[in-house]
Parts: C-alpha cells; sequence; structure tokens
C-alpha cells in the first residue's frame, strides 16, 4: 500500500472516510452517550486517545506480530490502551467516569479502533499510523459532539452544562442558556433522539456532497451538440 | 403506440384516495361535537391549529420532495392526520404542543419514509408518542369535563393555545389515570369520590366513545373499511377485561364496559386500527392484527406506567404487521395451500 498524504488523511478521517456517518461504526457509543456536550466531548477524548495509541503501537510491531495472530494482538493492545484511559479518567475525571459507565471500558470493542489496527496500522509507519489515529478520533469526535450540542440544545434549552466534570471547577459558569423557559424535550435526549439526529447529519452530509457533485459536473466540458464523436461516426443528437 | 394490456379484474373501485379521507373525516364529527361539549373549545381550537399547521407542513415536504403540491394536499390525508392527532390531545394544549406534534407526524412519519401509501407506522400515533414521551406534564393534564368543573370559553380556549403563559386553568387526571392510581379502594367507593366518573366509566368519555363509535359504525356502512380488526381489537380487549375483573375491586383494572368507553378505544378501533396502509392486509390478518392490539392495549392500560395504550399498542402492532401479512398470506384460488398437503 502506497503511504497516503496527511492532506489526504486528514480529508478521509474528517469527511470522506468519517467514521461515524460514513463508515457507521462505534454506533453503540455514539447513540447512548451524545446526550450532552461535556459527555461526548469525554467519549471522544478518550477514543482519540485509545486510537491514537493503539494505532502507533500496532504499527511499531506490525513487523513481529504473524497473519495469523494480528487480530488477538490487536485486541489486547487496544484493552491495554482502553484499560490505562479508563484508569485516568477515574483518577482525574471521577464524575464523568461515572457518567460514561460502561461505555468507557466498551471502547475496547469500538470496530473504529479495531478497523483502524486492521486496515492501515498494520500496513504503515509510525508516524502515518499515529496520524490516522487521531484524525480518525477527530472526525469520530466532530461527529460526537455536534450530536451532543444538538441533543442538548433541543433537550434542555441550554448548552455546554456541567462542564466542570471535565475541566475542573472553572468550568461550572460555561453552561449557556439559550432559550430560557423553555419546556425540556425529553425524545431529544432520549435514545430514539439519538437516532433521529444522527440521521439527519448523514442527510446533511449527504446534501453537501451532492451539491460537490453536481458543481462539479458542471465544471466538465459538455459535448456540443453536432460535434463529431472521436473515433465513431454518426452525429450527436 | 403501445396497447394498454390490463388483465381482470376490470372492475373500478369508486373509493378515491380523497372520498375515503372526507368520510373518515366526517365521521369524526360526531365525536368532536361530544368532546367540545364536555371539555369545550379546547379540542375545536386543537383541529383547526393542528390542520393548518398538517397543511404548512405538508406542502413544505411535497415542495421539498419535488411532488405536485396541489394534488397530494387535495386528498385530506394530511388534515385527517392532523384531527385524529388533535382528537388525541389533551384540550386547551399550547400551540407548540401541536407544533411539535404535527411535525413529527407529517415530516418524519409520513415524509421521510416516503409519503402517503410508504410510511410503515400510523402518523398520528407517532405523533402522539412523541409527545407523551416528550412532554408527560402537558399531555396528562386534562381539563375537567362538564358537571366536574367550570368550561372555558372560546376566547378563553384560543387564549390557553397562543399565550400559555397567560391561561390559568385546572386540570385533572383522567378516569382511567384515577382507576391506577386508586388501587386500594373498590369500584363504588372509587365512583363516589370523584365527580370524574359517569354511568359507566369516565364522565364525557363514555359519551365522547359512543359518539366515536356511531361514527365508525357509519364508515363501516359505508365500506370504507371491513369490521375485521375493529370488532377483533374490541372482543379482545373486552375479553381481557372481563378475564381480570373480580367485579369491584379497582385493583382487577375496570369492567369490560369501562374499557370500551374509556379513553381511546372507540376512536383507536374505527380509526386508526382501521388504517389501511399500517394495518395488516388480508382478513385473516386484520382479525390477528386487531386482536393483538386489544390485547396489548389491556396489559399497558392495566401494568404500564402510561394511564391510555392504544398509541403504543399500534406502534407495536405496526411493527409486526409485515410479519403477520407474510404467515397469512391467502392461497390464490387454484393453487394449493403448501402448509396443509
Amino acid at each position: 500500500m502506497a503511504q497516503a498524504s496527511y492532506r489526504e488523511l486528514s480529508l478521509n478521517g474528517l469527511w470522506k472516510n468519517n467514521p461515524a456517518i460514513v463508515q457507521l461504526l462505534g454506533l453503540c457509543p455514539l447513540l447512548a452517550v451524545t446526550g450532552s456536550v461535556v459527555n461526548a466531548i469525554g467519549l471522544a477524548s478518550a477514543t482519540t486517545l485509545v486510537l491514537i495509541c493503539s494505532n502507533s503501537s500496532v504499527s511499531l510491531v506490525r513487523n513481529i506480530v504473524s497473519d495469523a495472530i494480528r487480530l488477538p494482538v490487536f485486541v489486547m493492545i487496544i484493552a491495554a490502551a482502553v484499560t490505562c484511559i479508563e484508569m485516568l479518567m477515574q483518577a482525574f475525571t471521577y464524575e464523568l467516569y461515572q457518567i460514561l459507565g460502561i461505555f468507557l471500558p466498551l471502547i475496547t470493542t469500538n470496530c473504529v479502533i479495531l478497523g483502524r489496527a486492521d486496515a492501515f496500522a498494520c500496513k504503515n509507519s509510525l508516524a502515518p499510523a499515529a496520524y490516522d489515529g487521531f484524525i480518525m478520533g477527530a472526525g469520530f469526535g466532530v461527529i460526537l459532539v455536534l450530536l451532543g450540542a444538538l441533543r442538548e440544545l433541543l433537550g434542555t434549552g441550554a448548552l455546554f452544562a456541567n462542564m466542570d466534570l471535565l475541566f475542573g471547577p472553572a468550568a461550572a459558569s460555561w453552561k449557556v442558556v439559550v432559550i430560557s423557559d423553555y419546556q425540556p424535550f425529553l425524545l431529544a435526549i432520549l435514545p430514539p433522539g439519538a437516532f433521529i439526529f444522527t440521521g439527519l447529519i448523514i442527510a446533511g452530509k449527504n446534501l453537501v456532497d451532492m451539491n460537490i457533485k453536481r458543481r462539479q459536473d458542471a465544471l466538465k466540458e459538455k459535448p456540443v451538440k453536432g460535434s463529431k464523436r472521436v473515433r465513431v461516426t454518426g452525429h450527436i443528437s | 403506440m403501445a396497447l394498454m394490456r390490463i388483465t381482470s379484474p376490470h372492475a373500478h373501485g369508486p373509493m378515491s384516495t380523497t372520498r375515503v379521507m372526507q368520510s373518515v373525516l366526517l365521521a369524526t364529527v360526531p365525536g368532536i361535537l361530544v368532546l367540545t361539549h364536555f371539555f369545550g373549545y379546547g379540542t375545536l381550537v386543537n383541529i383547526v391549529w393542528g390542520a393548518m399547521l398538517a397543511l404548512l407542513f405538508e406542502s413544505a415536504a411535497l415542495r421539498l420532495r419535488g411532488r405536485p403540491v396541489s394534488f397530494y394536499l387535495k386528498d385530506y390525508s394530511a388534515v385527517v392526520t392532523a384531527t385524529l392527532l388533535c382528537i388525541a390531545l389533551p384540550p386547551y394544549a399550547p400551540w407548540w404542543l401541536i407544533v411539535v406534534g404535527i411535525a413529527s407526524a407529517i415530516l418524519i412519519a409520513k415524509h421521510l419514509y416516503g409519503g402517503l401509501g410508504y410510511n410503515p407506522f400510523n402518523p398520528a400515533m407517532v405523533g402522539y408518542v412523541v409527545l407523551l414521551i416528550s412532554f408527560p406534564v402537558q399531555m396528562t393534564a386534562w381539563s375537567p369535563p362538564r358537571g366536574a368543573g367550570e368550561l372555558h370559553g372560546l376566547v378563553a380556549a384560543l387564549e390557553a393555545c397562543f399565550t400559555p403563559g397567560n391561561f390559568d386553568g385546572v386540570t385533572m387526571a383522567t378516569p382511567l389515570d384515577l382507576l391506577k392510581q386508586n388501587n386500594a379502594l373498590l369500584m363504588e367507593d372509587l365512583w363516589q369520590q370523584t365527580p370524574l366518573f359517569g354511568r359507566w366509566a369516565g364522565l364525557g368519555w363514555e359519551w365522547a366513545n359512543i359518539a366515536f363509535l356511531a361514527g365508525g359504525l357509519w364508515l363501516l356502512y359505508q365500506r370504507i373499511f371491513t369490521w375485521h380488526a375493529p370488532a377483533a381489537m374490541l372482543a379482545s380487549l373486552g375479553l381481557m377485561a372481563a378475564l381480570f375483573y373480580d367485579g369491584g375491586s379497582s385493583a382487577s383494572g375496570g369492567s369490560p364496559l369501562f374499557h370500551w368507553l374509556s379513553g381511546a378505544t372507540m376512536l383507536g378501533a374505527f380509526f386508526i386500527v382501521t388504517d389501511p396502509v399500517t394495518s395488516a392486509v388480508s382478513l385473516r390478518g386484520k382479525l390477528i392484527y386487531g386482536a393483538l392490539i386489544g390485547v396489548l392495549v389491556y396489559l399497558i392500560r392495566a401494568w404500564g406506567n402510561y394511564p391510555d395504550a392504544l398509541a403504543f399498542a399500534v406502534l407495536i402492532m405496526n411493527f409486526a404487521a409485515p410479519f403477520i401479512d407474510h404467515y397469512t398470506q391467502p392461497t390464490t384460488y387454484g393453487h394449493r395451500d403448501e402448509g396443509s398437503k
């Protein structure tokens, strides 16, 4: 596999091959913990850290691990990384650790991570592998935070509540009440809201893609009516 | 030019979508009048506001999807959805509640799935359930019926809808809710304790249900639908109630008559369960579909967390309708049933 350029890696991770809305991987945490921005940021950063660690380690050992046992080895590497992150969160952001609960250890089973390890890291050298882990995590995180913000805003009428769980006591005042006197729209925070809003985000991405394609098609030269085809007799009608 | 090749039967169905929808609308009139008589103008305000919103959302969705707008608006299906949803909403609901409900019904439940005829779930019930789980406080606040509290005039009803902050109204639990909350009492004591109960079921509710029954029977006479689904639903609901009711204590869940004339039973049986798009297709399938809705309604009413159950029961069975169809496909004439050789 040819070494991909960093530009291409970035475009892939953030847009063209976004793990959350194109590959649709890791949907379980995506749907389950995006009820608020703080949860989304917490899980997104944890996932990104795990992705960087696992991609780097897999890339380092890629030449000494045989094909037959590569998947168990990858899973153990990922599990070790997840355990470290989980303990870090338990030590420094205990409340968030409790809120995220089972979804932290479950990062191990997030398909994005094993997918990147097997599809990219085990075929590339350290630097691109680590960068791929970072940018895939970022692509996943952007969607997570966007979804969290949408659901928190519609569900409670405010944004950035409880940010002190992640950023220390000073962040307690970051909460922005966008609409005062708002009736909580529970559906947005409940699981169905996650499905509906994920669908809408995917639809939005497809809409942008369609517009880009239409613009590119419009730029292409169109054959002039009546002009002769190359190597084909007859006329274009 | 190609010749038109159409196989038999060559009979022409005189029922257009528009006519069916108009008949359904007409059949809801007695029920709406009874609701207005007992609960004031709130229901009427809901329906008018809801129908306007439904037409607005419908035309917006049709324009976005590039469909002919006036052709589909004229089939009245959006108005029927709005009417059925708004009948089920508490009177004096605030305007935004109806906006959210109609938007979920028309945009999400109907047009995201491909519009009229393609929706797997009943749009009105989706709108209702979205509201019920999102705004439980507003959705369970019914105004007291005539005879148990004062009624509001038209101006007050409009005020309640469009300036909900200024409206000062009394709300009460519904009879089904009361039955659920007062488990320790005998039925007679419960009846005497509050003025909310009437002759057979809730005050006002029993007549609304009878009015919807009348409208439904008229639709049946007009052959808008067959008797199978509503009859099976009412029969199984009555059977469940008869099985569990011990004749006196309210913990045993009320008599069959109480359940037939409470909540959304008749509206559901004749206007929701009979929806041709979301129900099972074959006659045998309709019997199964209706009967299971009746069972589910009773189960959720008796042991669920919500006082009335029709919307949940219908949505669950909407899921199951294709499955029922798969197993109840009638054998075509001349073919042998593969199951019984």
